[in-house]
């Protein structure tokens, strides 16, 4: 209980609590101009907790497109949860836990609950991490979804370059609290080469190509890594 | 496979359409992380692949941006990005002021552009 509530007080001291304010009074106002109910809203932000898979399921449900072409997208956005989830859960288990106590924990992994966690579970002791990660993912969420009522309500009075700057946040804060965490060369190589691989991945119009860009930049950087210390 | 929103019902569109194909990753997430410990070296490897893929889907939502910030012009957002990193780098590694200065660098930027 006591690293829950930990938990919860390092996500109000972090910088994310203003990003998703300001990320989900944007997803609010969206999913209001689409015709989606406030619930309705409310609801997704709970079950999916991932920021640009919510704007593309609002855009692309709102616009009429086929549910299909809808979870292709949705799906092929929300393939970063899976190396995330396997990075983080090795760190907060012990050998005694079980599938249902990482459902929660994988449920909240998200770019700021992910960077938060890798950042500070590790000075916590092992048996109090899902814990404190719990906390972490509520303190999280719940800004969100006050903010997702916030958005709702206003969105008839925003302009759209307030919107405009709402989805800016997404990117932004994702790029420099990855560069913060990365103090090795390889997590700063992975990133450097994602950020140049996926784009000429994209233009090559190859299948799957944000996977098979993350794969291949994330692998040469490990390379790289794994050279430079047999050299050592 | 031509069926749109309107044939499912909007609640059970978000299971189908929103949260399984999301969910779906953590939970093959679950089932991958099982066996793998905190300092074994597939660990390091995992977290080079996450941060790339990561990378991918930042230049995405730059180059390729959704909604209201498509209407902001692509050198805005790209020098918008440049400003708020080398914020970041000037207040040593702080996230708040990295982000508030890529803000005002975007807001600024298009104002100008228009103007």
């Amino acid at each position: 209980m006591e690293a829950f509530l930990r938990g919860i007080r390092a996500a109000l001291n972090s910088v994310f609590v203003y990003v998703l304010a300001g990320t989900y009074i944007g997803y609010g106002a969206l999913s209001h101009d689409l015709g989606f109910s406030l619930l309705w809203a409310e609801v997704s932000t709970a079950i999916m907790w991932a920021g640009p898979a919510q704007v593309i399921i609002v855009s692309t449900l709102g616009s009429g497109s086929t549910l299909f072409q809808a979870a292709i997208a949705v799906a092929l956005s929300s393939m970063r949860l899976l190396p995330m989830v396997v990075a983080l859960l090795p760190l907060i288990k012990t050998p005694r836990t079980g599938y249902r106590h990482l459902l929660l924990p994988a449920h909240f992994t998200a770019v700021s609950m992910w960077v938060e966690a890798l950042r500070l579970v590790p000075s916590l002791p092992r048996e109090r991490r899902i814990a404190f990660c719990n906390g972490l993912g509520i303190g999280l969420m719940t800004p969100a979804l006050l903010a997702t009522i916030v958005g709702y309500v206003l969105a008839a009075k925003l302009p759209t370059l307030f919107a405009a700057a709402v989805l800016f946040l997404t990117p932004m804060s994702f790029f420099v609290s990855t560069i913060r965490n990365s103090r090795e060369l390889l997590d700063r190589l992975a990133f450097v080469l994602g950020i140049v691989l996926a784009p000429l991945f994209a233009l090559a119009k190859f299948e799957l190509d944000l996977l098979l860009a993350g794969l291949v930049a994330g692998t040469l950087a490990y390379g790289v890594h794994r050279v430079r210390g047999a050299r050592r | 496979m031509t069926m749109t929103v309107h044939d499912l019902g909007p609640y059970l569109a978000l299971v189908l359409v929103g949260f399984l194909p999301n969910e779906i990753w953590r939970w093959l997430g679950i089932a991958l992380a099982r066996g793998i410990d905190e300092g074994s070296e597939v660990l390091v490897w995992v977290r080079a692949v996450a941060t790339a893929i990561l990378a991918g889907v930042i230049a995405q939502l730059i180059l390729n941006p959704p909604g209201a910030l498509a209407t902001i012009p692509l050198i805005v957002r790209v020098a918008a990005v440049a400003v708020g990193f080398s914020a970041f780098l000037i207040a040593r590694r702080s996230v708040f002021i990295g982000v508030l200065g890529g803000e005002i660098a975007l807001v600024l930027g298009d104002l100008a552009w228009r103007w």
